[in-house]
């Protein structure tokens, strides 16, 4: 994401739109259907405000949710993640590497193979109906290997809140056979233009 | 109860509340990355003192340190004075623009005996005039709005002549607004009439 956004106009989203946007959530991100109706109350009224790049933020009074870019994949605005860290699939930089992803670097391998990263377990361990066994164990890892292209939240050595979103550009298993190249690139960190956006 | 098959879902609100610095607006935690750390310090104590204590104190700042290897230690001690550096800069900056900056409050007669008061030079504070002239609205009971100028920025107009109240509410309101910096003027009309 880009440094400084102007905001933009909110409006009204259709209930028609609500749904697939609700359903394409739950498609994602299975461990949702946990927290769905909290994160979007079956009254409430979601707004779209159209940013640059064709780049499309949803919020819900004045709370910013989702974000996505043309039609792709949604992806969690970092205040949610906040909120409900447990419901999206996620891995860990060392403390080395946090300056250089909260000042919009690409993140690569090494920042996730040093001994403060974290990459998943790759052991389906955790047991709940909905996420097919994936979500973070007992040690507060993710379980499942995640692919290329996949959406992961960005958390951090001695941190407790997570610090970037973005899309996996290489598989978890790969960063941990290569150990090197890109990772992440265009993330939305904190402190970027969409996480000072004023959305009330 | 007997519906097994729905995956369970709570009746609780699962939301977490996280609180955010008030200065760098980060999770405190990731206050050291902002570049305004010492401000942030100082909100914090004040605000969430136990926050602070677990942020900050000498133990935690050893603990934390105390993983990284001495070559990051040294990076991270190289980049926090440049960002200190940078940052200090960037406020003395400011500090100059808002010296030289005035606040104009103008009476301006629209017909005989209705005026209005136009407010320019805000922006230069860092305030955000659409939030202002919504204060303004609030404060005085009356309309108040941004508009364009010919020159090419923005006022705020505030219907009726409120210029007085206009300074004293913002001399209380944004300390940072040195009284010597707002100007008080009143455009008479000079044309006949319109
Ligand atoms: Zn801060």
């Amino acid at each position: 994401m880009v440094a400084s956004i102007q905001t933009a106009p909110k409006s009204k989203l259709k209930s028609s739109v609500q749904r697939s946007l609700r359903q394409s959530l739950l498609t994602t991100y299975p461990l949702l259907h946990r927290y769905i109706d909290e994160i979007l109350p079956k009254k409430g009224s979601l707004e779209a405000m159209k940013l640059p790049d064709r780049c499309t933020l949803y919020v819900l009074d004045g709370e910013p949710l989702f974000f996505q870019q043309d039609t792709t994949t949604l992806l969690p605005h970092l205040k949610l993640v906040h909120r409900f860290p447990a419901a999206f699939p996620s891995i860990r930089i060392d403390r080395g590497a946090i300056r250089f992803v909260l000042s919009g670097a690409t993140l690569m391998a090494p920042g996730l193979t040093s001994t403060g990263g974290r990459l998943p377990s790759g052991i389906l361990t955790v047991r709940t109906e909905d996420g097919a066994g994936e979500g973070l164990d007992e040690e507060d890892r993710w379980t499942r290997e995640l692919e290329k292209g996949e959406p992961v939240i960005v958390r951090a050595e001695g941190k407790t809140e997570a610090c970037a979103v973005g899309f996996l550009v290489m598989g978890t298993k790969d960063v941990k056979d290569k150990g090197k190249g890109p990772v992440i690139e265009d993330a939305h960190y904190l402190g970027d233009g969409l996480w000072k956006l004023a959305t009330d | 109860m007997a519906d097994t098959e729905q995956p369970e879902v709570p009746s609780e609100p699962q939301s977490r509340h996280v609180t955010y610095c008030g200065v760098c607006t980060l999770p405190p935690e990731y206050c050291e990355y902002g570049g305004t750390v010492k401000k942030c310090q100082d909100w914090l104590q004040k605000a969430y003192p136990a926050m602070y204590e677990q942020i900050w104190s000498p133990e935690a700042l050893e603990a934390a340190t105390a993983s990284l290897s001495v070559e990051a230690q040294k990076r991270a001690a190289k980049d926090a004075q440049k960002k200190a550096a940078q940052a200090e800069k960037a406020e003395q900056k400011q500090a100059d623009k808002m010296a030289n900056s005035v606040i104009t409050i103008k009476r301006v007669e629209r017909n005989k005996r209705k005026f209005v008061t136009a407010v320019s030079g805000l922006e230069a504070f860092g305030l955000d005039l659409k939030k202002v002239a919504k204060e303004f609205g609030k404060k005085f009971a009356t309309g108040s709005s941004v508009t364009k100028v010919p020159s090419g920025g923005e006022e705020i107009v505030v219907q009726g002549d409120v210029s007085d109240e206009i300074e004293e509410f913002l001399l209380e309101k944004y300390k940072d607004i040195p009284e010597d910096n707002i100007e008080l003027v009143d455009d008479k009309k000079k044309k006949a009439s319109s």
